[in-house]
């Protein structure tokens, strides 16, 4: 059997499985769902949510943190950077606020896991 | 200034007992030196917190958004003031606050203290060589790429491989600087497997295990570190040496709760290094009740949240005249590192935090007349168990022991 840990949250499941052909006949030791979901990904194209930050215009901080709203494919993630290195955004800033669309085609939004207020504001 | 309860430091842990006394009908101050709420959240844009207590999974921004909300709906009960330091605490209950505003005096019947944890300092380490600059602390580099927007370096190498290291890893190679290592002293990695596979394998980046830094070169920007190879006792070996060269170097090494405001008021545990409580959260002194990091560090936000919560509950209890006496000392045994709370009082079960001293993959915990079996255990997870007070009824000490099985 081999071995392998979900990464989806701190739980951490040690997840036990079998794998024949890429198809996976026995899995167990996941405490949830996500977890079979996670492993299938794992074995065909692995896939993380990346936490990050992106600039603000006239916002009471210098930057608003970010978050994919569900994983994206890990290959993606240099050119995700690139990307997001680029986006700016106006204050004010709501959490979950979307500040950019279905990113790379991978069906996840990049959305905003802070508030910034615009500078002068009550 | 009057109030009934004073929380000092508005991170998770003040927050959620802030929230609890406030419930209870009393009146609350809540004292925070920063100029927002929420404590170390705010900068730990990673995600990976909320899972036990929101049942989602949560960044840290977000965690301390949700709890300043509520915060909000009891303005009539919670006075908020941030910008505000607490300077100082008095026999009399009586303590010493400093804002913009000026200093002054606040009366109060009862105190959360929720300070906290601070950093160990690159100068615990004693690590021969120069003093370059280039040098950060995890928490000051977090601090200055996910608040300031600043870059700290090129090329770094990272000490210590707890979670708190490893997120740096990964946060600092995303924003384009190259991380080189992590050397960790143990034979294991720090912290937990999932921030191994998305922090480190997943951008390539090697983990020195049992291996240390042992000197620091550069002029005025750091431009070498040396590491070695440790024996069992940590000490380096000789001959192993590997040159680095990097202009950063992060530590990561261990928080150490705040405690010294409260010299000398309350008594400290000797294992956690934080202040001595008892399972109501209430200290030595019995008006300064502690929650969170200042207490005993936590691996989850979502503990601390309840710990504040527990506080707030019991300090709003004495306050109207409640009284909590039997206190049973609670002491690691075998296998086990550090035990929180520090002592019982027979109010109600026991959550007890267990952390232990080397990776087990199967034990038994025992507790009084309490054993539950656990699997997988290393000392970087925090193991937490509610044990019934019937199990500990008649004990004169509570001795925690995990046997291998
Ligand atoms: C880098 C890092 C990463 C982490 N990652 C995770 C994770 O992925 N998942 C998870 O669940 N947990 C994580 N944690 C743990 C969790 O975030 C903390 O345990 C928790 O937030 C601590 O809360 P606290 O209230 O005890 O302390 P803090 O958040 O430190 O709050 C203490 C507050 O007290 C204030 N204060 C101190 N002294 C005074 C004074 N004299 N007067 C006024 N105010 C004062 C401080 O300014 C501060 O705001 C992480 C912690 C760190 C440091």
């Amino acid at each position: 059997m081999e071995k392998l840990v979900c990464v989806l949250c701190p739980m951490g499941c040690k997840i036990k499985y079998e794998a024949v052909d890429g198809k996976i006949v026995s899995v167990e030791g996941n405490r949830c769902p996500r977890g079979i979901a996670y492993l299938e990904d794992e074995l065909k194209e692995p896939k993380r949510i990346v936490p990050t930050s992106v600039k603000v215009l006239n916002g009471e901080m210098p930057l608003v943190s970010v978050k994919t709203s569900k994983p994206i494919p890990k290959r993606l993630i240099p050119q995700f950077m690139d990307l997001i290195k680029k986006v700016e955004v106006q204050a004010p800033v709501n959490v979950g606020d979307v500040i950019v669309r279905n990113v790379l085609n991978s069906g996840a939004d990049v959305v905003a896991t802070r508030s910034v207020k615009r500078i002068g504001s009550a | 200034m009057k109030t009934d309860v004073l929380v000092i430091g508005a991170g998770a842990a003040g927050m959620a007992a802030a929230i609890a006394a406030a419930k209870n009908g009393l009146k609350v101050i809540v004292a925070e030196r920063d100029e927002v709420t929420g404590g170390i959240l705010n900068q730990c844009i990673h995600n990976g917190f909320g899972l036990h207590y929101f049942k989602e999974e949560l960044t840290g921004p977000e965690y301390a958004e949700r709890f300043r909300e509520r915060l909000s709906e009891y303005t009539d009960a919670i006075q908020v003031l941030t910008d505000c330091h607490v300077l100082k605490l008095n026999r009399d209950k009586k303590a010493l606050l400093v804002s913009p505003r000026g200093v002054f005096e606040l009366e109060t019947k009862v105190v959360i203290y929720a300070a906290g944890a601070r950093e160990r300092p690159f100068g615990s380490l004693m690590i021969p060589g120069d003093r370059p600059s280039g040098i950060f602390t995890a928490g000051v580099a977090q601090r200055l790429m996910n608040i300031d927007n600043r870059k700290i370096g090129n090329r770094a190498l990272i000490v210590g491989s707890g979670d708190i290291g490893m997120i740096m890893a990964r946060r600092l190679t995303l924003e384009g600087t190259e991380v080189v290592g992590v050397v960790e002293r143990l034979p294991y990695p720090g912290g937990l497997l999932r921030n191994v596979i998305q922090c480190l394998k997943d951008f390539d980046i090697p983990l020195y295990l049992s291996s240390t830094v042992v000197e620091v070169r550069g002029k005025e920007r750091l431009e070498e570190v040396v590491v070695a190879n440790v024996d069992e006792h940590f000490k380096p070996i000789p001959g192993t040496e590997k040159i680095f060269k990097v202009d950063t170097l992060v530590l990561s090494v261990g928080l150490i709760p705040q405690v010294e405001m409260l010299d000398g008021l309350v008594s400290l545990d000797a294992r956690t290094r934080g202040i001595a409580c008892s399972s109501t959260g209430q200290s030595s002194c019995e008006w300064i009740f502690a929650a969170g990091n200042c207490t005993a560090i936590f691996d989850l936000v979502d503990y601390v949240t309840r710990e504040g919560e527990r506080a707030g509950e019991y300090a709003s209890r004495y306050v109207v005249g409640e009284r909590f006496t039997r206190n049973v000392p609670i002491v690691p045994g075998e296998n086990v590192m550090l035990t929180f709370p520090n002592s019982y009082s027979d109010v109600d079960d026991l959550t007890l935090y267990v952390r232990c001293r080397k990776p087990m993959e199967k034990a038994v915990l025992k507790v009084g007349s309490f054993e539950r079996v656990f699997e997988d255990l290393i000392p970087s997870e925090m193991i937490v168990v509610r044990v019934p007070k019937q199990k500990l009824m008649g004990l004169d000490r509570i001795e925690v022991t995990l046997a291998e099985v």
